[in-house]
């Protein structure tokens, strides 16, 4: 996913937010973009339906529904509910009515305030859009108090609101946001300023429990998924790609395909060739009756296995330097107790739910698409470059996502750029672009594999005086428009985050960094760099306190003095988890902290071993410091669900090629676990009043190294190489 | 060919080929797109639907194969639901709603539809049956501690309903 800025920490941030802006043709920074004039003004948009329009982001009807533009996509992570949340508690509207729905794409009003571009990810929506939720809502509720004021001629200091209700006392009178709307539409826009934001001790909503979610329809099938969108005369198209990356069409034969029932047009396009037809089963039958040669000279033809081995070699090499505390090279060079271990990454595929999908019409008027759309701001840009039209003149309809994890923020627009080169070759008709399962896992953006090596040695205190840490793999950034900003140095932040920012106090501290180019497209995948260095370093501490004959938890806390967060979260999680006290025979613990996204979050994993030599993953008891908790059970949720999506990678995932092509195909080769491989996790959210920050990725990358330090209190052994498949305990 | 289905309980006539997947027929012919697309190879239990009650993927069942049968599909348990909450549907829609239990939802139809199914068999299941009934159901999301949760929750609804 895309990153958060305001790290403090991160010295990247501004050139982060300065490229953002830039590539989004985005003019302002990161003032609240509300549409809340700096001074008051006449008169907010009345629509003919008595309708109050109070800002951007909330609409108020007469029939008493509160609408809340939501600028974020909703893949899962909560965010109709969060940002609704916000907007909620300080127009102190009913919750029952309060609906979400999606924004256009509109990055002057809609933009990410840590970008400058409207988009989602590095789990920014709460931490960008805190306060700029609540003046909304506190904007709007001071129009339909100021309407109510002028309606019984009473000062605005003698009306009390109340869960959509606002009342004046003395003379008992009483009228609803929908009874004001109208009125209040008439009122003077207030001025930023002049809005009071609530104090938290009078929060009604941020923080409490009893707050269901917003994005609703998803347990009768009447939420819409890009999957579920009908257009008149829409075609469904599905494209036959090349089984290489790098490979072209030489040449194909669609004679067969054109003899099946309702099969319209075969079409070539840069990405391969698209067979449309009225409905799906007709475009897939059709797209596997293509004949076609493939042209594989400029084809990626080797193996990850020898990409690996390649990194393997690479590894011990002195390479880019991202963190320079001290002298890592002498003091290693000094000691001869050199603690050491090699960690080994495969590439993994984000596998939503929902196969990437896009409907897209083009006319003389312009495109217009429907999509679970994560970038809109790239997206538009994206489209308008290849059609020569500007990007206003690309409408987007953003949809429920059936699961993202990064994978619909594509810097290159993949998916939907083959949906629009379609549509472009349809006169005008609109197009459903399907992905089987098997395109999606096959096409490639694959979180990068990885090798690390890290050198340690500890000190008298057994305490590590010396830590060397080098990571080898692809730059995720590399041959995107964010390369040239968001790379220094050689060093891409995103392969080397929590890394190079490793918290642990250790007087000689070097993270070196060997980018490598491959012809295998990658990306961004739920959390990122922290996928793996997460693991790396929390499986090596974990190591190193076993040298030095160490409590895990004691020997984190000993290092971590200067990161109360980390420690806050590191003995909620061992307290809750019962860290110290006596397991059941065969039964392990292991324990990981790690920070992403400005989040901290600590985990204990419970494993047993099984008769036959196999473990499973029973218990997960989990921490997490995301400052101020909008929404307590949205929190929970992110964290179980980080949770399980670290698990598969943890236990079962990777893709691996072999003569160029991708080995998985589909769930049963690409495996993800399942309810059967689902431990209990218990979710203790840290109490806080720091500025909230993200929860969606936060709680996947502690997971797999709590399980591997678990699997060596069991063995005695540090697991290096994911996935954990088939070790034996 | 065509083909008459019973689905939900309203009678429909299909023409499409007899090999055509029962998930097609629903999300295109038919047009009801509760029932999602996974992996079409009866791998994610995305496109779960009942078959004269008993739980099947639909991508991977021809046309052919339910010619006269009754299909119920998640928008046929909702309206189940709906009718009558103490009945199974509506025990798994009360739970599925009380507990938050959807995040991106996508897979949440077919695991509805064979938490719906279980229950209907097994009015107590427990770990080791509910793992048995609801493993093939992918979620992405992980949902799967609030589905287990959920569908315990159902039970309770339900043996209440009927002790009352």
């Amino acid at each position: 996913m895309l990153h958060r800025i305001q790290s403090r920490a991160s010295n990247l941030k501004t050139s982060r937010r300065g490229f953002l802006k830039l590539a989004a043709g985005a003019s302002a920074g990161l003032s609240l973009a509300l549409h809340l004039p700096a001074q008051a003004q006449r008169s907010a948009a009345l629509s003919s339906q008595g309708e109050l329009d109070a800002n951007a982001f909330v609409r108020i009807s007469p029939d008493n529904t509160v609408t809340v533009v939501i600028k974020h996509l909703e893949m899962g992570q909560g965010t109709f509910t969060g940002l609704a949340t916000l907007v909620a508690e300080e127009l102190d509207a009913d919750w029952a009515q309060i609906r979400s729905e999606h924004a256009p794409a509109d990055s002057a009003r809609y933009k990410n305030l840590h970008w400058g571009s409207q988009g989602t990810g590095g789990s920014s929506a709460i931490a960008n859009a805190f306060t700029q939720m609540r003046i909304a809502g506190a904007g709007a509720r001071a129009m339909l108090v100021g309407a109510a004021a002028q309606q019984w001629q009473v000062p605005v200091k003698h009306l009390e609101v109340s869960k959509g209700v606002i009342r004046h006392a003395a003379s008992g009178r009483s009228a609803t946001f929908g009874e004001l709307a109208g009125a209040a539409a008439q009122q003077p826009v207030p001025a930023q300023d002049s809005l009071k934001l609530k104090d938290p001790a009078q929060f009604i909503y941020i923080g409490k429990a009893g707050v269901p979610r917003k994005d609703v329809g998803k347990t009768d099938g009447s939420a819409i998924f890009t999957q579920d969108i009908k257009r008149p005369e829409m075609q469904v198209a599905m494209v036959a790609h090349p089984p290489r990356f790098g490979a072209r069409v030489a040449s194909f034969d669609d004679s067969a395909t054109r003899t099946i029932k309702g099969v319209i047009n075969v079409v070539q396009i840069p990405t391969g060739i698209a067979v449309l037809a009225r409905d799906t089963w007709s475009a897939k039958q059709g797209r596997d009756a293509l004949k076609i040669t493939w042209d594989n000279h400029q084809a990626f033809q080797g193996s990850s296995r020898e990409i690996l081995a390649d990194y393997h070699q690479r590894v011990s090499q002195p390479g880019t330097r991202a963190r320079n505390d001290g002298d890592a090279v002498t003091a290693l060079a000094r000691t001869d107790q050199r603690i050491e271990a090699t960690f080994e990454f495969p590439y993994l595929a984000h596998a939503t739910m929902e196969p990437m999908n896009c409907v897209a019409q083009v006319s003389e008027a312009g495109c217009e698409i429907w999509n679970g759309d994560q970038v809109q701001t790239m997206d538009q840009g994206a489209i308008a470059a290849i059609l020569g039209i500007k990007p206003e003149q690309v409408t987007i309809n953003t949809v429920f996502a059936g699961g993202s994890f990064g994978r619909r923020a594509n810097p290159k627009s993949d998916y939907v750029l083959e949906a629009v080169e379609i549509a472009r070759r349809a006169e005008g008709k609109p197009v459903k672009l399907v992905w089987s399962r098997e395109d999606d896992t096959r096409a490639g953006y694959f979180r990068p594999a990885y090798v690390h090596k890290i050198s340690a040695a500890l000190g008298e205190d057994g305490l590590p005086t010396v830590w060397q840490q080098r990571i080898v793999g692809q730059s995720i950034l590399a041959g995107t428009a964010f390369e040239s900003f968001l790379v220094k140095n050689g060093i891409d932040a995103t392969s080397v985050e929590g890394a190079s920012n490793l918290a642990y106090q250790i007087p000689n501290l070097q993270v070196e960094l060997h980018t490598v180019n491959q012809p295998i497209p990658v990306q961004w995948w739920r959390s990122v760099g922290h996928t793996h260095t997460g693991f790396s370093t929390e499986v090596m501490i974990d190591k190193l306190a076993h040298a030095a004959g160490k409590d895990p938890v004691e020997y984190r806390l000993a290092l971590l003095q200067q990161h109360p967060r980390h420690r806050g979260v590191l003995q909620l999680a061992a307290e809750k988890a019962g860290w110290g006290k006596p397991l059941p025979q065969g039964r392990f613990r292991g324990v990981a902290v790690h920070e992403s996204f400005n989040t901290f979050v600590a985990q204990v994993a419970e494993v047993a071993r099984h008769n036959d030599g196999t473990f499973s993953v029973e218990k997960v008891t989990c921490a997490v410091d995301c400052g101020v908790a909008v929404n307590p059970d949205v929190i929970r949720a992110q964290m179980e669900g980080g949770i399980g999506y670290g698990l598969s990678p943890a236990l079962l995932s990777e893709v691996t090629l072999e003569d160029g092509q991708v080995v998985q195909s589909n769930f049963h080769d690409y495996q993800v676990i399942r309810i059967n491989h689902s431990p209990q996790i218990d979710v203790h959210i840290v109490p806080s009043a720091e500025a909230p920050t993200g929860v969606g990725e936060p709680g996947t990358p502690p997971i797999a190294p709590a399980i591997a330090n678990a699997l060596a209190a069991a063995t005695g052994e540090w697991q290096t190489r994911l996935p954990l498949k088939g070790i034996r305990v | 060919m065509s083909v008459t289905l019973e689905i939900n309980g309203v009678t429909h006539r299909v023409d499409a080929s007899a090999e055509t997947p029962l998930l097609w027929v629903i999300r295109d012919h038919l047009e009801m797109t509760g029932t999602k697309f996974g992996c079409g190879i009866a791998q994610c239990g995305a496109c779960t639907v009942h078959l004269d009650g008993q739980p099947i993927r639909s991508c991977s069942t021809p046309l052919a194969a339910v010619a006269g049968r009754k299909i119920t599909t998640i928008e046929g348990l909702a309206s189940d639901a709906a009718a009558d909450h103490n009945s199974v549907a509506g025990a798994v829609k009360d739970a599925w709603d009380a507990l938050q239990v959807a995040q991106c939802g996508y897979c949440q139809s077919g695991q509805m539809m064979s938490a719906a199914a279980l229950l209907s068999q097994n009015s107590r299941p427990d770990d080791a049956a509910i793992d048995a009934a609801m493993s093939g159901n992918i979620c992405r999301c992980a949902t799967y501690p609030r589905i287990r949760t959920a569908i315990k929750t159902a039970a309770d609804q339900l043996s209440a309903g009927k002790t009352s």
